[in-house]
């Protein structure tokens, strides 16, 4: 159940860390923001978080854009706290892009090779490399404002991989394209990452950018991480809320004694699991049944009377949720919505077989 | 039944379309609003046509050529662009300090910039001597240590212009500045510029057309000013008589001269103002 991935990076054999090791506390007025951040190099991860959990606020820390309150800063085993951001070794890409309206792609990507010194033909030749190999050697010599979402964000991610970070930080880095650029994008991008040597953060509040995009996931609720791990790990084992609606499970606290769980909500649940103590239980919607009439002969395990709360299409799907003994989310066709003649208000049965839930401690 | 609904809706809809709206826009003007706004029209453009009829068409192109209009256009133009060269050169970096540095009495420092937009021209003349004077708290230094002297020459002619023109020009870019996203700097930071090479190299090209603007808003101001250069550099013809002085010179002598220069100083507003079009014609 644990994942390699899990484990920080530690000292290594000369005592020296690589990497980046991280706690980062920001204060500002009632929001606190407390991360701690360890990162491998060639590792990409993802803060994923609901917005105004703080996830940008990491970013732009680790930036050096919005100073610490306190925690510390070291990457590759060097203090990042006192350098200011032009000096960082790290790189950004903006949610959106800001690529520099009034210079060339060209110049977008020499910008930052210009600033640590190289001179204008020089910077000129790595940017014309950077843009080669990302694609884009064809709009060298266009402006932003007439590259497409897909190449402004190639360009943008040229153009902070040329000053050759140490810590590449993209903050949204798919948000401002539409959904079928994204899609093209994602993958390209997830190429890209994966040819990336150091550290990699970055920060998303959609979780299929951030399970395809990276190797461990660091969720973040209200400035604090509440979840890390592998993107496998955390799908199949959400522990707040937000993750388990994230992946689309029921999710359940409770206390297990054997294959019987009671719920903090009240009811028990069986589970093919052997626990004991305080555990969650997380079974998929579509793992419900649903039926108008008690189902006769059915064991009373996992059953439990509900009303209908409200109904929606998900996908072919009609998603129900239910009020009543348990606060539940259950998908149906939609022929069988129909059959059981379904509607808010209306009284039903649930009913989940232990195989198809899943019990892990707390 | 559905004539009736047509008719209703025409009459009191409020839903119509832009046609309808307008119709009802010119009905609308009630005559106590139309009456004082035409008089304020005319209060406007009649001067402006009064000066175009008495203009001596005639020998407008010998007056034109004399060596005293020549002489005063010719003062007036350098002036004027030394000024606003001044302006930016310290204007800029001011309105940057404003517009992105937090620090303590900042709004009174900006209250203390904007004082000489609304002073009387002829204050800051004074104020001016006071200061750069041969006896000013700051002249007599120069004229003691460097043996500098301002007033009374061309090089105070362009300080009088620059201290009246400079407000117009920090107010302009600041507000530019405001609008623009200070976001691209961060993103200069990030990719290892300094806070000057992100003013120098992004900054200052996004509000480049707010800094022309400015400049040439200031630099219409500095053609124009009269109270601070007369008072503060005097009106010697050649060093200091720059062509608002000349007009109300020739006024007394010679009234003909007097509307011609007028003249070629309205035919330099329209410019700025044809200049600037695309910035504020367009603004309604």
């Amino acid at each position: 159940m644990t994942d390699t991935r899990d484990t920080a990076p530690g000292p290594r054999s000369d005592g020296r860390a690589e990497g980046l090791d991280a706690r980062l506390v920001v204060g500002r007025g009632a929001f606190r923001l407390d991360v701690a951040l360890t990162v491998a190099p060639g590792e990409v991860v993802a803060l994923l978080g609901p917005n105004g959990a703080g996830k940008t606020t990491a970013l732009r820390a680790l930036a050096g854009l919005t100073p610490l309150t306190a925690g510390h800063l070291r990457l590759d085993g060097q203090a990042l706290e006192p350098t200011p951001p032009e000096s960082r070794p790290v790189g950004v890409v903006f949610q959106d892009y800001l690529l520099f309206p009034h210079l060339t792609a060209l110049d977008n990507v020499a910008f930052g090779p210009r600033c640590q010194g190289s001179a204008k033909a020089e910077a000129r030749a790595q940017a014309s490399e950077w843009l080669g190999r990302l694609g884009l050697a064809d709009h060298a010599g266009a402006k932003p404002r007439k590259l497409s979402g897909g190449q402004a964000q190639r360009v943008a991610l040229a153009r902070a991989l040329a000053t050759r970070p140490r810590l590449l930080l993209l903050d949204e880095p798919l948000a401002a394209l539409d959904a079928r650029t994204r899609l093209e994008v994602r993958s390209q991008l997830r190429r890209h990452l994966a040819e990336f040597e150091a550290v990699a953060v970055l920060v998303t509040h959609d979780p299929l950018d951030a399970m395809v995009l990276a190797d461990r996931l660091v969720v973040v609720e209200d400035g604090r991480v509440v979840q890390e791990g592998a993107p496998s790990h955390i799908a199949r084992h959400p522990r707040t809320d937000y993750i388990a609606q994230l992946v689309g499970l029921n999710l359940f606290r409770g206390t297990a004694d054997g294959h019987t769980v009671r719920l903090d909500a009240g009811p028990c649940v069986t589970t093919t699991e052997d626990l004991s103590g305080p555990v969650f239980v997380a079974f998929p919607p579509n793992a419900v049944t649903l039926h108008r009439e008690r189902p006769a002969g059915a064991s009373a395990r996992n059953l439990w009377h509900c009303e209908i709360a409200g109904l929606e299409t998900h996908g072919d799907q009609i998603r129900a949720d239910l009020t009543g003994e348990l606060p539940l989310a259950a998908d149906l066709t939609t022929v069988a919505a129909a059959e059981l003649d379904l509607r808010p208000g209306a009284a039903v049965w649930a009913t989940v077989k232990a195989t198809q839930t899943h019990a892990y401690p707390v | 039944m559905t004539e009736l609904d047509k008719t209703g809706a025409a009459a009191g809809a409020p839903r119509g379309g832009p046609r309808r709206r307008r119709i009802r826009g010119r009905r609308g003007v009630p005559l106590p609003l139309l009456v004082p706004a035409l008089l304020g029209l005319a209060f406007l453009i009649v001067p402006l046509v009064a000066l175009l009829v008495r203009a001596p068409w005639r020998s407008l192109p010998e007056l034109l050529t004399s060596a005293e209009v020549w002489q005063a256009l010719q003062l007036s133009l350098v002036c004027a662009t030394a000024a606003t060269a001044v302006s930016l050169v310290i204007g800029v970096p001011l309105a940057w300090l404003l517009a992105r540095v937090e620090f303590r009495g900042r709004g009174l420092v900006r209250a203390l910039v904007t004082l000489p937009l609304v002073l009387p021209p002829v204050v800051g003349g004074v104020a001016l001597l006071m200061a750069l004077g041969r006896n000013g708290i700051v002249g007599k230094s120069l004229d003691d240590w460097f043996g500098i002297t301002l007033p009374f020459t061309t090089a105070g002619v362009v300080i009088a212009e620059a201290f009246v023109a400079m407000p117009f020009l920090v107010i302009s870019v600041e507000g530019t500045l405001r609008a623009a996203d200070p976001r691209f700097e961060e993103a200069a930071a990030t990719l290892g510029a300094s806070r000057f090479t992100a003013f120098r190299r992004v900054t200052l090209p996004l509000i480049a057309p707010g800094v022309a603007a400015g400049a040439v808003l200031a630099w219409a101001r500095a053609l124009g000013e009269f109270g601070a250069t007369i008072t503060f550099a005097g009106n010697f013809p050649g060093r200091t008589q720059t062509m608002p002085l000349a007009v109300y010179l020739a006024l007394q002598s010679d009234p003909e001269a007097a509307i011609a220069l007028s003249l070629v100083l309205l035919t330099v507003s329209v410019a700025v103002l044809a200049g600037l079009r695309d910035r504020w014609m367009t603004a309604g």
